[in-house]
């Protein structure tokens, strides 16, 4: 048996590939909760591909069939229920989970040098994330898949010149059809999973190559020679690491410790995705809107419509825009602001822990306006709203440009040389 | 562990914000375990919806062992003649004749418990009332102009807005206090509530027929995920011991 | 993989106080036997989902024929579980006929275990006169051909009726007995069936003793 390992370990790395990123990969000792979030990202992917892969065996991508056959999903095959809500709650978990990793990617700056690629092939992930979400939320070709569909597809009208063809073109119809369902299954099915896989291994590569950042933003990895033999590592870490530096005492390896922590974490992520997927799987309306249980009718608007919860946010920024053209600037401009965090933000420091008060405040106010903005762009329009969903819009672009500017001279207290105990 | 439970019940706003309309609801008292009820519902679905309202995505068979009929009763007493016991509730009227008829096709009803929400149906039913200005005599206060007719009308008899009339500052003034049957029909008031609670009821189910299932399973796999969660503690705590 | 991760957890291990590993044995083969015991769990819909759905199986129920008017000599198609099945009315000649060329066969007697009871002698009925069988080569699935007033005669010497199954050329007599020297190893199949009375017949199931 170690003979044939042996042989195949020659001509194909496994073990070494494993060993480098999966085992001997050192992470720091005092990654908190806030770190599960990308092991709970990946699981979740697995699960978003397998239950994909299951559905499109029943699933019939047609105008005609495309309604029916998901409620032959729900009730004609065994368990079919199960897998249809392990995917659509998966997709609301991916968000959540998605959201929490950005965030703990801002509040301890693993944005900034030298991670700077590794942000930004996480938000080229999250871009990917919301065409694959929208698309496979059109499929069911309810009422809101489709009403949905015709408001997104019809922001791209707001481009001018090119506008009204290129959403002629992006539906394959006068309006959104069996044309444009077919070509979202396709994108949706193959094409997107395939980009977000590739994004994934991306992201994953470049973060193993700069190394995980931790709460203190302390590095663990010093320049070799720099470290007393005392204040090394006595775990087994892979010589890749080793030997172009001195990894401190403060890392564990990759396996058993960080896998064992995520798999805490995992247990009560699974418990929670569980009780939704058994018992609330509508969410109240907000994993699976109600009005989608209604087959799509060209002829007939919903009363309300709003986009899945995860996109509400920039859609109140959307609304919040009195103008066709500068709301869709806006809303694109807000994705693009994440885009820029690693540039926008000129502080050394990284860890909200050794930086100014105000900064904290910041990133309190920017969460706080983000869920808020979420909580407008899914409830009805009302008067008042109006007005709150343009200051939080003004307050969410303020983030980052009071983050430019005080991130310059900023007050930060010293960062340890090491982890502190 | 808490943080992250605590951040994701802040995460997910307004779950508990039912989008409603301006119209007041009553709670539906339904309850999927009770067979009698659900078996009762389907009749008086049979008999009163489905000439009009198709089923169009639920198998006779389905519903008949879910709710523990034996399919040569249902049969003989639920179905179409000619129709299946494997074929799908599709309605007797045809669609085009439908909607010629009421002006739009009537809705397919497998999903509407899950469209409009349980409460939502109990209440509509239970809010025709006599409005002549109608095609059909009849208008709803939970879904004003309907283009149905009251065919519950022989079971609740002929409702009317019934009005008081009380003293307010020295002044008689008229006051809404309801929709009230003038006693012709089979049932009485309370009789009525049943009847349509157990239509509800049946909606329900049709709307989610794996519902009772997933709770089944639900429990058992939570307990699961806590035993698991037992042991995979444990393990880290063991290996985590010496890191200080 | 596992062999790696295994070489990983012992010098883990090793760098820990001895008398920790029963507790971590322990403890390690507990969570990995209540995680696969997850696994298989898990597994379950995506098996199961992969049985024919609840209106393939309510398609698949048993089908009732109206026989009484098949000619003698006729064969009629009917559906059985999206399958062929085929009823023919075997005149008195065919049927003295089947004792002609048992020397041919593979299993005259239709002794293999593939069929009801009733079906393991000569004429493979219920009633002699009615022949009843799945009309899918025992081969690989092709639908046989069949072959009558003497056509068949041009692949069995001496034989006028049959069924010829024209992908791989096995050879079937008016019992749906397989020839010998062809591919398919069996009888074409007889279906459980039942006759409700005289001229009605339930293909799917057998009566109850």
């Amino acid at each position: 048996m170690n003979a044939f390992l042996g042989w195949i370990e020659d001509r194909l790395p496994v073990g070494r590939v494993a060993n480098m990123h999966a085992i001997q990969y050192p992470a720091p000792k005092n990654m908190n909760f806030w770190y599960v979030f990308g092991f709970l990202a990946t699981i979740v992917l697995v699960n978003q591909i397998i239950t994909g892969i299951w559905l499109t065996m029943n699933f019939v991508p047609s105008a005609e069939g495309a309604f029916a056959s998901v409620e032959y999903i729900m009730r004609e095959i065994d368990y079919g229920w199960v897998i249809r809500y392990m995917h659509s709650t998966g997709a609301s978990a991916f968000f959540i989970v998605v959201y929490m990793h950005m965030f703990r990617g801002m509040i301890y700056g693993s944005y900034q040098k030298p991670r700077e690629l590794l942000w930004v092939f996480g938000m080229f992930i999250y871009l990917a994330l919301m065409a694959e979400a929208f698309m496979g939320y059109v499929l069911p070709w309810g009422q809101m898949s489709y009403w949905g569909a015709q408001v997104i597809v019809s922001l791209f009208g707001a481009i001018p010149v090119v506008g009204p063809d290129l959403v002629i073109w992006l539906q394959g119809d006068y309006v959104i059809s069996g044309a444009t369902l077919n070509r979202f299954f396709a994108l949706h099915v193959i094409a997107l999973p395939l980009v977000i896989v590739i994004l994934v291994f991306l992201h994953i590569i470049a973060l193993h190559e700069v190394g995980s950042n931790n709460p203190d933003g302390v590095a663990i990895k010093h320049k070799k020679g720099s470290l007393p033999e005392s204040e090394k590592t006595k775990y087994e870490i892979h010589e890749y690491y080793t030997s172009k530096y001195d990894i401190a005492d403060d890392v564990l390896p990759f396996f058993p410790h960080i896998v064992l922590k995520d798999l805490v974490a995992f247990c009560v992520f699974l418990a929670l995705f569980t009780y939704v997927l058994f018992f609330a799987p509508e969410m109240g309306g907000k994993f699976l809107e109600h009005p989608n249980f209604e087959i799509a009718n060209p002829l007939k608007t919903p009363e309300h419509i709003f986009p899945v919860w995860y996109f509400t946010p920039f859609y109140a920024i959307l609304k919040a825009v009195p103008d066709k053209l500068f709301g869709v600037l806006a809303m694109f401009g807000a994705i693009a602001a994440l885009f820029a965090m690693p540039w926008v933000d000129r502080g050394r420091v990284k860890s909200w822990r050794y930086r100014c008060g105000l900064h904290k405040v910041n990133l309190i106010v920017f969460a706080i306006v983000f869920i808020f903005l979420g909580y407008l762009g899914g409830t009805p329009q009302e008067n008042w709203k109006i007005i709150a969903s343009q200051v939080a819009t003004v307050m969410y672009f303020g983030f980052f440009i009071a983050l430019f500017l005080y991130s310059k001279n900023e007050n930060t207290k010293p960062v340890p040389e090491r982890i502190p105990k | 562990m808490k943080k992250m439970m605590c951040f994701l019940a802040f995460f997910l706003p307004g779950v508990a914000l039912a989008a409603g309309g301006n119209v007041h609801l009553d709670e539906a008292p339904i309850d999927l375990s009770d067979k009698a009820s659900l078996q009762r519902g389907a009749q008086l679905f049979m008999n009163f919806c489905s000439g009009c309202h198709s089923m169009k995505y639920q198998r006779y068979q389905r519903s008949f062992n879910d709710l523990g009929i034996p399919d040569e009763l249902g049969e003989e007493y639920l179905q179409f003649t000619g129709d299946k016991v494997s074929d799908y509730m599709t309605r007797a009227m045809p669609e085009d004749a439908s909607a010629q008829w009421f002006g739009a096709a009537p809705p397919d009803l497998t999903l509407v418990a899950r469209v409009r929400g349980e409460d939502w149906i109990y209440t509509y039913l239970r809010s025709f009332y006599v409005d002549e200005s109608r095609p059909f005599g009849v208008n709803n206060t939970v879904f004003p102009e309907v283009g149905m007719p009251h065919v519950l009308q022989p079971l609740q008899g002929t409702p009317t807005r019934t009005y008081e009339e009380q003293m307010v500052d020295g002044e008689m003034v008229k006051r809404y206090v309801g929709i009230k049957s003038d006693g012709t029909g089979s049932m009485s008031p309370d009789e009525y509530d049943q009847a349509v609670a157990d239509i509800v009821n049946f909606l329900e189910y049709t709307g989610e027929p794996s519902k009772l299932e997933s709770h089944k399973i639900g429990k058992l796999v939570l307990i699961f995920i806590a035993v698991l969660f037992v042991f995979v503690y444990l393990l880290k705590k063991e290996y985590w011991r010496e890191v200080h | 993989m596992s062999n790696v991760s295994v070489d990983a957890t012992k010098s883990a291990q090793n760098e820990n106080q001895p008398e920790n590993n029963t507790r971590r044995r322990f403890l390690t083969v507990a969570t990995s036997v209540v995680g696969g015991v997850g696994v298989v769990g898990a597994a379950v819909p995506f098996i199961a989902s992969w049985n024919p759905s609840a209106k393939a199986k309510a398609a698949g129920a048993d089908v009732e024929v109206d026989i009484s008017g098949i000619e003698p000599g006729q064969l009629v198609r009917v559906m059985w579980r999206s399958k062929p099945v085929w009823i023919v009315r075997r005149t008195p000649e065919l049927l003295e006929a089947l004792g002609g060329h048992e020397d041919q066969l593979k299993d005259p007697n239709s002794e293999a275990e593939q069929q009801p009871a009733f079906a393991q002698n000569r004429f493979r009925s219920l009633k002699e006169e009615y022949l009843i069988l799945v009309g899918i080569c025992t081969h690989l699935g092709c639908s046989p051909q069949h072959l009558k007033d003497g056509a068949f005669a041009e692949y069995v010497e001496g034989v006028p009726e049959g069924f010829f199954c024209p992908c791989h050329g096995s050879k079937f007599d008016m019992a749906g007995r397989v020839f010998q020297n062809v591919p398919a190893p069996l009888n074409l199949v007889v279906p459980p069936y039942q006759f409700v009375d005289d001229t009605n017949i339930i293909i799917g199931s057998e009566a109850e003793a």
